[in-house]
């Protein structure tokens, strides 16, 4: 496998970053960097590491030599830890509150409870602010503990832009996909769909009851978006040959509707990727921007509701008149 | 009348849905089938996760139809907590009976 980073790929500007990725050999990984800078969102991170768990001989990667700074950043960040690299990299270890979150496994909820606990303090930001990077967090990961099949877990990775006041988060992992959970219980012909019916409220791969069951109510993901959608914020999700990318809502759209199927939304979507073994979820929370957590709770119940109906109304059998 | 703590089982961010769950079956359901109310005390518990509020409350709507839902009582929840609470048991008293 190969992968390169170039010298941007965030959210934005992530799709030739997907497009670059060589999967075919899982014998080795290579990565290289563009020479003269790096800056990437924690994402592309995360999908590093869950290349590195695939990597079948691990005597067999391959990292090109880095010159420029953002070696020292991908120290600190722990990618060659994850790597089991020795990056020769002598660096004075900075305190990461209010920088950075570094490349975390998370295997159970045990360990996760003790993540959620930990980042809280690095992120330096107001309990009213930390609510949804908290409840973004707590939903992707168990998603992977419950759907995804990961024997690698979830990998997580944040950071906090200072001159964007933005917390970007990825969380990635290298389980059975979206589209093979959701046929568990629906029909479905390709990977796009599958991220469709993922994302849209009270449809979850455990059960084909619009609502889902005891443990699963289908919502997790819907709540994901629509936290992005109010803040005007990207959400990206990519999983076997599709991705899909909810676009930023523009200031001058006051008022935010929250659709039930997400390609209404103002989207991007993309199939004939190179094939993602998994999922990998990337999102990004403006802090000024920030709408409170309270008042976008008010929104999605308004919709949530609004859609689970719809969603009940199409399943309804029509009489048939013969 | 059988009052349940929240905070020592899931700390001030209740996101854990199998803590949810052995809360629901070892705790709320026993008590509801003796016939008693069930208060449920969020105080010092900041915030929820919808997924832990539907694997506490919504099998047992689910199961014993809405009318349970007076049976349950929510203390010290803050305004997120509320209205996640809130969420859930609306969109179960709009599911259709299992039975």
């Amino acid at each position: 496998m190969k992968i390169h980073l170039p010298n941007s790929a965030f959210l934005g500007n992530i799709d030739p970053f997907f497009n670059s990725i060589d999967i075919d050999d899982s014998s080795s990984l290579e990565i290289t960097f563009n020479e003269k800078w790096v800056s990437v969102h924690p994402i592309v991170l995360c999908m590093i590491s869950a290349l590195w768990f695939s990597t079948k001989n691990k005597s067999n990667l391959k990292i090109q030599t880095l010159e420029t700074k953002s070696k020292n950043y991908f120290e600190r960040i722990g990618l060659f830890k994850i790597l089991g690299y020795d990056s020769c990299i002598n660096i004075v270890e900075h305190d990461p509150s209010g920088r950075f979150i570094p490349i975390t496994i998370v295997k159970n909820s045990d360990e996760l409870n003790n993540f959620i606990k930990d980042m809280i303090p690095l992120l330096h930001q107001e309990p009213e602010q930390v609510n949804p990077i908290k409840y973004v967090i707590s939903e992707l990961v168990r998603n992977v503990f419950e759907h995804s099949k990961s024997n690698s877990g979830a990998i997580i990775s944040a950071q906090y832009y200072k001159k964007s006041n933005t917390i970007r988060i990825g969380v990635v992992d290298n389980g059975i996909g979206i589209k093979e959970a959701i046929s568990k219980s629906y029909y479905i012909e390709s990977d796009i769909d599958a991220i469709k019916m993922a994302l849209t409220p009270g449809i979850t791969g455990t059960t084909t009851n619009i609502g889902g069951t005891e443990f699963n109510a289908g919502a997790g993901l819907f709540f994901i978006k629509s936290i992005a959608k109010v803040n005007r914020d990207f959400f990206v999700m990519y999983s076997g040959d599709a991705m899909y990318k909810l676009l930023r809502t523009p200031a001058k759209n006051k008022k935010i509707i929250l659709y039930s199927d997400p390609f209404n939304d103002k989207c991007s979507k993309k199939e004939n990727l190179p094939y993602w073994q998994g999922t990998a979820v990337g999102i990004d929370i403006c802090l000024d921007r920030h709408q409170a957590f309270d008042q976008l709770l008010d929104l999605i119940k308004k919709s949530y509701r609004k859609n689970r109906n719809e969603q009940k109304k199409k399943r309804f059998k029509k009489p048939r008149f013969i | 009348m059988k009052e349940i703590e929240i905070f020592p089982k899931t700390g001030n961010f209740a996101e854990n849905k199998d803590v949810a769950r052995e809360l629901r079956i070892t705790e709320i359901i026993p008590a509801l089938e003796k016939h008693q109310v069930v208060i449920l005390d969020f105080s010092e518990v900041d915030s929820a996760t919808q997924s832990f509020i539907h694997a506490l409350i919504s099998d047992i709507i689910r199961k014993e139809g809405y009318e349970i839902i007076d049976r349950l009582n929510f203390k010290n929840c803050n305004d997120t907590i509320k209205k996640i609470i809130t969420i859930v048991t609306d969109y179960m008293q709009e599911e259709e009976p299992t039975v």
